[in-house]
């Protein structure tokens, strides 16, 4: 694997878990429980869907195979995908979907941090660019997690539930490969394991206050990152968010 | 125009992108809003840099586009318009001239108190937030207690 293969790689991850995400946020549009909840996951999924664009243009650049971020995000299959686990699981209820927002919130802001400092100019552009626009994620779902948790007895008992589901998915943030081990060599990012300490921080601060309790099993899903294994759910949302571009190949307005 | 026209001058240029309004907030302009960073000739080409304020914000193609027919309006023939992402945008780019057209407008401009100084239709400095996001994403709407009317307030980034 050459650097530039590992770059195009890490940024496939770096923009497949915002797209992903945004997607998935986005199916809310509408349907949120109150106006202004509507209105927060659309922004949170535009932001998303614009860093996007910025990570996986930087990756189709740096491939350099005359593709573009709309023929990555649109003409690959589940298993191109790059994405932590995480991101792809079901919106479930609304505090579901909140408490998968805050722990990818939490890890996203760490690790953006550390991209701003990055060897390559061009992602600690993007890293500063999108830090800002997470700073505002992580600060709203959490603030919600916390509204909820230390909510009434049903909202407490939802949340303890989604944080038990999710826990599992965690685990895959911090896990190194060998396209981490290059980008790590070259000053590129971080060694995946060095966010952990800092995420914990963040995590149990929240989520004491919100009154839930960490599950204590260690176990953790894997496979998103790498593609090796993705789990059903994210083939059902490629064939909605692909569907225009499959049936009607190159379609534009 | 004929091609033998005499180039503008960059100082002119600044002042014909400051008519061009913003799409979301039409009082004030693209220069108020800190988007058009640089503008330079290379050549008989007029490059434009502009740097998005969120990185999925909509606005920021029509803003190219709207930018791109101010110029072509004014005889620019060969134009362009380069999106620069670092430094990313900060609402401290945003002009006095901004600001302050952006309250009367009703929008309470950015602070750096990480809220609103005052409600924008009254005055009044009891404030309550309603929600971290806004009819755009660099808004957030906040209430005043006072008069009872929600507002807008621009987001400091």
């Amino acid at each position: 694997m050459t650097r530039d293969e590992a770059l195009f790689e890490f940024l496939l991850r770096l923009g497949d878990n915002t797209l992903i995400l945004g997607h998935r946020v986005s199916e809310w549009c509408g349907h949120a429980p109150v106006l202004e909840e509507d209105i927060a996951l659309a922004n949170t999924a535009l932001d998303l869907i614009g860093q996007t664009q910025m990570w996986l243009g930087l990756a189709a650049e740096v491939e350099g195979k005359g593709r573009d971020a709309d023929k990555l995000a649109f003409l690959r299959d589940a298993w191109d995908f790059r994405n932590l686990l995480l991101v792809e699981m079901p919106n479930g209820d609304f505090g579901q979907t909140l408490m998968r927002q805050f722990l990818f919130d939490a890890w996203h802001s760490v690790l953006l941090g550390r991209l701003m400092t990055s060897s390559d100019e061009r992602v600690a552009a993007i890293a500063a660019k999108a830090s800002k626009e997470v700073t505002y994620h992580l600060e709203r779902s959490a603030d919600t997690v916390v509204g909820l948790g230390d909510g009434t007895e049903e909202s407490h008992a939802r949340m303890q539930a989604a944080l038990d589901y999710l826990w599992p998915y965690v685990g895959e943030m911090f896990r190194s490969d060998p396209v981490d081990a290059e980008m790590v060599a070259a000053g590129i990012a971080p060694d995946p394991a060095s966010l952990r300490e800092e995420f914990d921080g963040i995590v149990s601060r929240v989520l004491t206050e919100a009154t839930l309790e960490i599950p204590a099993s260690s176990f953790g899903h894997k496979g998103g990152k790498d593609g090796s294994f993705h789990t059903e759910h994210l083939g059902h949302l490629l064939s909605t968010m692909q569907w225009l571009q499959r049936a009607y190949p190159g379609c534009e307005w | 125009m004929t091609d033998a026209m005499v180039k503008p001058t960059e100082a002119e240029i600044w002042q014909w992108l400051d008519a061009v309004p913003d799409p979301e907030i039409p009082v004030i302009s693209v220069v108020d809003l800190g988007i058009v960073r640089d503008v330079k000739w290379e050549g008989d080409t007029l490059v434009v840099f502009v740097t998005p304020t969120y990185s999925g914000c909509p606005a920021t193609g029509i803003i190219s586009m709207d930018i791109e027919t101010a110029l072509r309006d004014r005889g620019i023939k060969k134009l362009d318009i380069r999106v620069k992402i670092a430094p990313a945008w900060t609402t401290d780019w945003l002009s006095d001239k901004g600001r302050t057209e952006m309250e009367k407008f009703g929008i309470a401009p950015p602070s750096p108190a990480a809220g609103p100084e005052r409600c924008p239709h009254c005055g009044g400095a009891d404030l309550e937030k309603l929600s971290q996001f806004g009819s755009t994403p660099c808004k957030a709407q906040w209430r005043c207690k006072g008069c009872l009317e929600p507002f807008d307030y621009f987001k400091c980034i």
